[in-house]
């Protein structure tokens, strides 16, 4: 009984704190799959989260309501998906090393948004928002005994909605045409290119998804999560995304169970100190945990990771 | 000879010309968020130049900054991307900062520098090891290594070494750098001797790579891993060393502020962005000494004058941060422009 009780505190929060994860993992599979490296993951999150809650406070001054966080997501997919065009400008047109323009866009990303932050509210956060999106019970599924209070109960809706996307990622990744050209870009851009796939294009088009993604994972921690947006509100969930990719083996599934198990370590790291046996474990355990993980995946230890082929190589016609 | 001389200008232009695109963005964002653009480079550059106490911050400033950017313009060198400087550099500071505490004597000093830059090298061994023995991209294993630098540096001050709030306690007297002299030079900055280490530092690793056959070796196993491996090097190897070094200079860097700016080491909310801002420097300078001890004067700068532009002219010190974000993505995509140039000029000697 004890268990179960405990497992009602932990699975609903290692959910929540999964759910960004997901969204911006799934997000990075398009643009690594196509062969762009994406560290700027974490400045995609950024500008997310940053353009969510401006978004938010936006709507609610104009009577949206309750509306106004969901309309929010979609406005923080937009803004995300055009500020990846640095990324995508630098590293695919401009043939610029792939990591330095990722790691000069999370520069980009965070002196940005702080900078009109501050310019429009005259200190280094943005005021809260009121229009949240809440926890809720499942109707029905909720009332299943045990299942119903670890899935159904206390979530939002938002995690199913991650959930629901790793299926249709993976649906268009791997049972699509478009998700065919989209790996054969990532793999051998060259004889893509002999098939006539504009190998350009379509890095665009996957930069820009995940630059879409980034922006709703961030946005989707900021609405649900933290409640308004400051320099400190992304701290390092777009490179735990990252890893969770990585570990997941740029599979969405992958990814999506990567994510769910970086979102308990990091529910953990929080709620330890509330169960016996694990309060005695030093939480730094729990917060490396992610990270060590993926070191050890990428060296092989728990099952070779093999990335895309031509990851982190520009494409210029005529070159091999 | 002529050939050579457009090619060292050439080298010079590309980082005139980003930094120069990077201002006028820079000014373009201050005009459109309703800030007077020459009245915010004015105070910053007044920030900088403008009273003796701000000048010492900026070298100040400056010395983690050089180190930084030494850092991952050896591992550039050798044809690696170390990410992790800002992770090399936080265990730097605190391992340097125990011995500083624990030990006293005339060798503190010494032994508190030695430790950090151990406690560095150690951070870049792990990257540099999977590399060379799994082939793992160096790029990702460092980035989480920052991580675990955070994380663990945290848990042994919060559980082994909190004096006072947030951080350890003061270094001994022998094993810190800070000078009264240097301070009353410039008006009581915080100006320490780790500055004169940071320009021994240059001309260190300038001496290594340009001077040594090991740093032959290992610029070029950057250059051509397949021909080093041919010529006999043991390119694994140099993987792994130029690693170690790197991460070496990077904990230096973090013991220089340990030592020297602060005295003592703090449960950092977030990274110090110290590291990173190398990965900045080190592409402004294209990894040369003097290119970098330039950059970080420049970016040092910028950061030191960011204050002042906003208290006296209003303007968000972030804009800083956008303004060096801007010249990294110039300057990196300036590659295509050199490409370009050079394509040029080899047609045309080939007419």
């Amino acid at each position: 009984m004890e268990i179960i009780s405990i497992l009602n505190t932990i699975i609903p929060a290692a959910l929540i704190a999964a759910t960004p994860l997901i969204f911006t993992a799934l997000g990075g599979l398009f643009s690594e799959r196509s062969g762009v490296v994406n560290i700027g993951l974490e400045g995609l999150m950024v500008i997310g989260a940053f353009s969510g809650i401006l978004a938010t406070l936006w709507l609610e001054t104009l009577g949206f309501g309750a509306a106004s966080p969901w309309v929010a997501l979609l406005i923080a997919s937009i803004v995300g998906a055009v500020f990846s065009l640095f990324h995508a400008v630098a590293s695919i047109t401009l043939k610029a090393d792939q990591i330095v323009s990722g790691v000069a866009l999370n520069f980009l990303a965070v002196g940005l948004s702080v900078f009109i932050v501050r310019e429009m509210f005259g200190r280094g956060q943005t005021d809260y928002i009121s229009a949240r999106i809440y926890r809720s019970d499942i109707p029905i599924l909720s009332d299943i005994p045990i299942i119903g209070d670890w899935f159904f109960s206390r979530i939002y809706v938002t995690t199913y909605v991650a959930v629901i996307l790793a299926v249709i990622v993976w649906y268009v990744v791997f049972k699509t045409p478009f998700g065919l050209r989209l790996r054969s870009v990532g793999e051998h851009p060259m004889a893509a290119d002999t098939m006539g796939i504009k190998v350009n294009r379509m890095r665009y088009i996957a930069v820009m998804l995940s630059g879409a993604f980034g922006g709703i994972g961030g946005a989707v921690f900021a609405i649900t999560t933290a409640g308004n947006f400051a320099g400190n509100t992304i701290v390092g969930q777009g490179f735990m995304a990252l890893a969770a990719l990585i570990f997941g083996k740029w599979h969405p599934f992958g990814a999506l169970g990567a994510a769910l198990f970086f979102g308990l370590a990091q529910s953990l790291s929080v709620t330890a100190q509330q169960i016996p046996a694990l309060d005695q474990v030093p939480q730094v355990y729990l917060m490396i945990a992610p990270y060590v993980l993926t070191i050890l995946a990428l060296a092989g230890f728990v099952g070779k990771a093999e990335p895309p082929k031509m990851l982190g190589k520009a494409y210029g016609k005529g070159s091999r | 000879m002529q050939k050579l001389l457009k090619n060292k200008l050439f080298g010079l232009v590309i980082p005139l010309i980003a930094i120069a695109f990077g201002f006028l963005a820079g000014g373009v964002i201050m005009l459109i968020s309703g800030n007077n653009p020459f009245l915010g480079y004015g105070a910053l550059l007044q920030g900088v130049f403008g009273e003796l106490y701000y000048f010492g911050e900026t070298l100040r400033m400056m010395t983690p900054l050089i180190f930084s950017g030494l850092a991952v313009a050896f591992a550039f060198r050798t044809g690696l991307l170390n990410i992790g400087v800002e992770g090399q550099l936080i265990v730097g500071w605190l391992a340097a900062v125990v011995v500083g505490i624990y030990v006293d004597g005339p060798m503190a000093l010494i032994l508190a520098i030695i430790a950090g830059a151990l406690a560095g090298a150690a951070w870049g061994f792990v990257p540099g090891f999977l590399k060379a023995r799994f082939q793992v991209h160096e790029v990702i294993v460092t980035i989480m290594m920052n991580y675990i630098a955070l994380h663990v540096s945290n848990h042994f001050i919060r559980n082994y070494l909190l004096a006072s709030g947030q951080r350890t306690d003061y270094v001994n007297d022998s094993a810190s750098l800070s000078s009264p002299f240097l301070e009353s030079l410039t008006d009581f900055s915080r100006l320490h001797w780790g500055f004169a280490i940071a320009i021994i530092a240059c001309v260190v690793m300038w001496f290594i790579l340009w001077k040594t056959s090991k740093g032959y070796e290992l610029r070029a196993g950057g250059y051509n891993p397949n021909a080093s491996s041919y010529a006999g090097m043991n390119v694994n190897r140099n993987i792994v060393l130029s690693m170690v070094i790197s991460g070496g200079f990077a904990g230096i860097g973090g013991a220089m502020e340990g030592l020297g700016t602060y005295g003592y080491a703090q449960i950092l909310s977030g990274f110090t962005n110290l590291g990173f801002d190398g990965i900045a420097v080190a592409l402004l300078g294209a990894s040369t000494s003097i290119g970098i001890f330039l950059a970080a004067f420049l970016f040092g700068g910028l950061k030191i004058g960011a204050s002042n532009m906003q208290s006296a002219a209003g303007v968000a010190p972030e804009l800083v941060e956008i303004v060096i974000a801007l010249i990294i993505f110039f300057v990196a995509s300036s590659y295509l422009i050199r490409w370009v140039l050079n394509r040029l000029q080899q047609n045309k000697e080939g007419k």
